[in-house]
């Protein structure tokens, strides 16, 4: 029980209270660029997810078998990213040929992720020292998939925002970029709000 | 003469954050304060200008193919030196940008002119392109660290402006994740706004 309590916990901090995109700023990118669809938006969503799960637990065995036996922590950056960059390159090769459908509504998408800094935060954040979880293998994943579907989840609500906007009337100058940002404040404004949560 | 624009595009007509929209995570993540912004603009800057001379060196012998894994490299290096300078010399400032001094790899800005400008053009125009956009990343940044360090603390640059009662009680949500998001928005808002009457 004492482990499942744990894993609620990380999920709720990872999806509402410390929201990867609305609380520490990364991945806003895609959160502003690929918005503007529902089902757009769940196709990039789901693809982050998976990226930052695979690359939550490559990362872990080549921190830990890797660059902390042979003493070259700072070379961490470089190989992180490299290891991310080849994963994405991987995957869609996986993907194109065993599940061609999936491929088909992901395939653009994939390519992008690679310079999502969601993939690499929460590759770097995992081995960081003072991040609060325990530093295991198991944690370092689920840490990863439940950030990927906090992502998910706000990206999906903005997309929904957005679809209704398109109705909208708004001032000429608003349109676009500027209406969105302030849209994605008020909805930082209502997750600050989870920061009340206690256990 | 053309050297000179190269290096004046990058802050009005160019400029990255505010009609590119590029760079959005560093952008409303660090800002909460003129001494954050001001240290992240200037080593993303030194990035910048490092990797567009090395790309700009190399884009002879790089086969097309593998061009973009090799421009993450050459990035990811300068910015493993950079990190280790800011540990090094800059304790207390590389504290606190932290996750975001790595992230300088992902930033959609400094990929982004190695491949659309670097690997195009010689050395000399590369370096100005390179300085001329990353001093407008960090103008931008200023920009939007003044407004929000000024409402959300009454200070600028831990210099207090506004009289002390506002300091007791300033408008805490701009230095947030919230301010961050309006405060762009808002911005972008104000330069749409000045680009239609100038028409």
């Amino acid at each position: 029980m004492e482990f499942l309590s744990q894993i609620m916990i990380m999920a709720v901090g990872a999806i509402f209270i410390n929201n990867f995109v609305l609380a520490k700023f990364l991945g806003i990118c895609p959160y502003l660029g690929v918005s503007k669809k529902l089902d757009s938006a769940l196709g990039m969503g789901m693809a982050v997810t998976f990226v930052m799960t695979m690359a939550s637990a490559f990362t872990w065995l080549i921190q830990s078998y890797l660059l902390i036996p042979f003493k070259i922590e700072y070379l961490q950056t470089i190989a992180f990213i490299l290891t991310i960059a080849s994963l994405v390159q991987f995957v869609e090769m996986v993907i194109q040929k065993n599940a061609p459908a999936l491929y088909k509504s992901l395939g653009v998408f994939l390519p992008l992720i690679t310079t999502n800094c969601a993939v690499l935060g929460v590759a770097i954040l995992n081995l960081t020292a003072d991040n609060g979880l325990p530093y295991n293998f198991g944690f370092s994943i689920l840490n990863g998939f439940f950030s990927g579907v906090g992502f998910t989840v706000v990206l999906v609500l903005m997309a929904g925002i957005r679809e209704k906007l398109e109705y909208a009337e708004l001032p000429a100058s608003m349109k676009g970029m500027p209406i969105a940002l302030i849209i994605a404040g008020s909805m930082a404004l209502a997750f600050l709000g989870f920061a009340g949560l206690k256990f | 003469m053309s050297a000179m624009k190269e290096f004046t595009k990058g802050f009005i007509k160019e400029n990255p954050v505010f009609i590119l929209v590029l760079g959005m995570c560093p952008t409303l993540a660090v800002t909460s304060s003129v001494k954050n912004a001001l240290g992240m603009g200037l080593s993303a800057t030194f990035v910048l200008l490092c990797s567009n001379i090395i790309v700009s060196l190399i884009k002879g012998i790089v086969p097309e193919k593998i061009r973009i894994p090799m421009f993450i490299v050459v990035i990811a290096t300068f910015v493993t030196i950079i990190d280790m300078v800011m540990a090094a010399y800059m304790a207390p400032l590389h504290k606190s940008l932290g996750l975001f001094i790595p992230l300088i790899v992902v930033n959609c800005i400094i990929l982004g002119r190695a491949e659309a400008f670097a690997s195009k053009n010689n050395v000399f125009m590369s370096m100005m392109d390179g300085l001329g956009m990353g001093l407008g990343f960090t103008f931008a940044l200023v920009i939007l660290g003044t407004i929000r360090e000024l409402i959300g603390s009454g200070k600028i640059y831990d210099f207090p402006i506004l009289p002390q009662a506002y300091q007791d009680n300033p408008m805490l949500v701009a230095v947030l994740a919230p301010g961050a998001f309006i405060t762009l928005g808002f911005i972008l808002a104000i330069i749409n706004l000045i680009k239609k009457e100038g028409k």
